[in-house]
């Protein structure tokens, strides 16, 4: 009996250390999350919020490309449009446009706008040093706000690339709405 | 623990009757039967679902189901297989075959075993009937990626709440084989003397305490980011969906070793019986598996080539892959090596153990054909990932299934299983599977999406040849039910040592098993 009761013993102890291990290993789960984010800022993957260095470029003036802008919003109550649909730059020349917001909601409400690029790799040429979408927005009830972007366009885009679209989309700024009016996280 | 070893101080089996039996018993046979029945209930649910697909599939257009409730079934077939079918008919199989292994006489914590066993069912519950809530169950693929998983309805925490239950059972069951089998070898049973099976699903075991937390936050995350306003995934609130994908695959990964390793095991007991021969190079085999499962904690990302990773980080991920095949090949040459110049016979058991290895490896040569890079940039979200991943799992982890209920349904049943009826099962499968899944990798290298209801009109052919195939393999699985229960009720003794060449301590006691064994534990040469 004795023998059994070491080995029950022994067994409680081997138990408690292997829970202990998938407690932990539970939260190394949630611990990936700033370990992802470190890498991505130190190996500037993914630096959606922060502005492009501008690189000491030539203009290069036997090119033109044309510019397009979009705007969309998603579930949001807001008005979001380019204030000029195309422009045509050569690359490594300084651009700005403007693009104009308007909170419709009676209450303020904050968005977050995140770009896309048609086609999909001029994204790696088009090269922002200021834009609305580097912060959240947040908007008064019945704001209506102008926003510049300035880009420049890298003379390292592929040659065969003659139109880039430059598109916004407006994100609520999830979580908001939940104590607002209780519509939950569906979408 | 004084309770906990009283249990088993009793002779012969007495206590409740009838149901009450099955609730309370803390018998690990017990429990390994309603693991492995549960299983085969998931497995034919997940089966109706995948028929249904196929049904779909059948001819282009939109003929037998909305294509809402489509993604619904491709999700729910995912989960339910792996999560329902796969998962606990392993554990059913370690319940039952472990303690008999090591000459232990029941699993180290009996009740947390009972447990782990009737947290599923509930769990089955939540999964299967989030398809009639309103909205439907989740369609957003099994691996619940984000941004679909967070805009899912109410199916979706359904899933997520399913997904929390399961995994805590593997983790119990998990912790549960640890101990038994650090802990309650018989005298003289060293750790280089256990039978493979053991060795692989102790293993597995530190596998799933490693990783089934971490799915665990990662759908908690989920839950929070649909309704406490959190954003880990949503892009809206500077959340980054690829990190969902970093997270799920860290855990997946592992999980796709989970569901091969004890099979591993299975086909490394049967081989070495049938051929006649002790298994060659098994301190190989050790090692080889506990490298396997090292490095799939390395290689996650290969499963997201297309995420935008920097050329280094997919080279990274594909070298660390191409790696994997040198262990696994280890094992099939291992295996070859045993069946060399053996005395071989062909009963049901070795005709799937041999099954397995010819067309699982066919299923491990795709995966190294999608483990570079290029390559799978091209071939990803295609039938040709269908038909890799069918290879393994279907052929593989569930062929070994099968071989290794053929195999222990003398001890389970002390009837000798049906040779002619499982010959038939056997090369139905065969057959049909190849049927069903070889066509899907030329629909992927033509191009094929996975997932999607309707397609062009080229892939018609394949597309009809696979649903013939696959209604072929879900009717024959029907056969193996017919030979389980022919087995149960009756059919020719089976002998302590069924199977001639069969060696291990399981075959030391007599067959049926009985209710108690190794209560003295014996003493191992």
């Amino acid at each position: 009996m004795s023998a059994q009761t070491r080995i029950a013993a022994e067994n409680r102890r081997l138990l408690v250390r292997l829970a202990v291990a998938a407690v932990v290993m539970f939260g190394f789960g949630f611990l990936l999350v700033p370990f992802y984010e470190k890498i991505c800022e130190v190996t500037g993957i993914n630096n959606l919020l922060k502005p492009d260095a501008a690189a000491n470029t030539q203009v290069d003036l036997t090119r033109t490309v044309t510019i397009q802008f979009d705007a969309n919003i998603h579930d949001l109550p807001w008005q979001f449009r380019p204030l000029q649909t195309e422009i045509k730059v050569h690359p490594g020349e300084l651009a700005t446009v403007a693009y104009e917001v308007t909170n419709t909601r009676s209450e303020p409400v904050t968005g977050q706008a995140v770009p896309s690029y048609g086609p999909q790799l001029a994204g790696q040429h088009f090269r922002k040093l200021e834009c609305f979408c580097f912060a959240k927005q947040t908007l008064a009830a019945g704001e209506r706000r102008t926003m510049p972007v300035a880009f420049v366009v890298d003379p390292g885009l592929p040659a065969d690339v003659k139109i880039i679209t430059l598109s916004y989309t407006f994100f609520e700024i999830a979580g908001r709405r939940v104590a607002g009016d209780g519509a939950g996280g569906r979408s | 623990m004084a309770a906990v070893m009283s249990d088993h101080a009793h002779g012969a089996h007495h206590g409740p009757t009838g149901v009450m039996r099955w609730i309370t018993t803390t018998n690990h046979k017990d429990i390994g039967t309603m693991y492995l029945v549960f299983s085969f209930i998931m497995f034919l649910s997940g089966g109706v679902m995948a028929l249904t697909i196929r049904a779909e599939l059948f001819q282009p257009g939109l003929q037998v189901v909305r294509p809402e409730f489509f993604n619904q079934l491709t999700t729910m077939h995912g989960l339910v297989m792996v999560f329902g079918a796969i998962m606990p008919a392993f554990v059913g199989f370690a319940n039952w075959q472990i303690p008999m292994m090591i000459g232990a006489s029941d699993m180290a914590f009996a009740r947390m075993n009972n447990w782990s066993f009737w947290l599923l069912p509930p769990a089955a519950l939540l999964l299967i009937g989030s398809f009639f809530v309103p909205g439907g169950a989740t369609a957003a693929g099994w691996t619940l990626y984000a941004p679909l998983s967070v805009q899912m309805g109410m199916g979706m925490d359904m899933a997520i709440f399913a997904i929390h239950i399961m995994g805590l059972s593997s983790i119990m069951g998990a912790i549960n084989i640890v101990v038994t089998i650090l802990n309650m070898r018989a005298p003289g049973m060293t750790m280089m003397k256990m039978p493979l099976f053991c060795w692989t699903w102790l293993i597995t075991a530190y596998l799933l305490i490693a990783v089934m937390p971490v799915l665990a936050g990662a759908v908690t995350m989920v839950l929070a980011d649909r309704h406490f306003g959190t954003s880990f995934f949503s892009a809206a609130g500077g959340g980054d969906p690829v990190m969902y994908q970093h997270i799920f695959w860290f855990f997946g990964h592992p999980e796709v070793y989970i569901m091969i390793l004890p099979a591993f095991g299975i086909i490394s007991q049967i081989i070495p019986t049938f051929s006649r021969k002790p298994l060659f190079g098994y301190a190989s085999m050790v090692y080889a598996t506990a490298s396997i499962a090292i490095l799939s904690f390395s290689v996650w990302a290969h499963h997201m080539f297309t995420t935008g990773m920097p050329a280094a980080g997919q080279l990274f991920f594909m070298y660390a892959t191409m790696l994997i095949a040198v262990p696994t090949g280890v094992k099939v040459f291992n295996w070859v090596a045993t069946m060399w110049r053996g005395s071989m016979t062909f009963e049901p058991p070795m005709l799937f153990a041999v099954g397995f290895i010819f067309v699982f490896t066919m299923g491990g040569f795709t995966g190294l054909i999608c483990a570079i890079a290029p390559i799978d940039i091209q071939v990803q979200d295609t039938y040709y990932v269908v038909a890799h991943f069918h290879y393994v799992l279907v052929a593989g982890s569930l062929f070994a299934l099968f071989a290794g209920a053929y195999y222990w349904l003398p001890k389970w049943t002390g009837h000798m299983p049906d040779e002619r009826i499982g010959k038939v099962h056997f090369w139905c499968s065969l057959v049909f599977f190849n049927v069903t899944f070889f066509p899907m990798h030329f629909l992927g290298l033509a191009g094929m999406p996975r997932r999607i209801p309707d397609y062009a009109l080229q892939f018609a052919d394949f597309n009809m040849l696979a649903s013939i195939g696959a209604f072929g393999f879900g009717l024959s699985q029907l056969i193996f039910l017919y030979a389980v229960v022919k087995c149960v009720r009756g059919g020719e003794k089976a002998a302590a040592r069924a199977w001639e060449g069969a060696e291990g301590l399981e075959w030391t006691v007599p067959s049926p098993a009985p209710h108690h064994t190794f209560e003295e534990a014996p003493v191992v040469r």
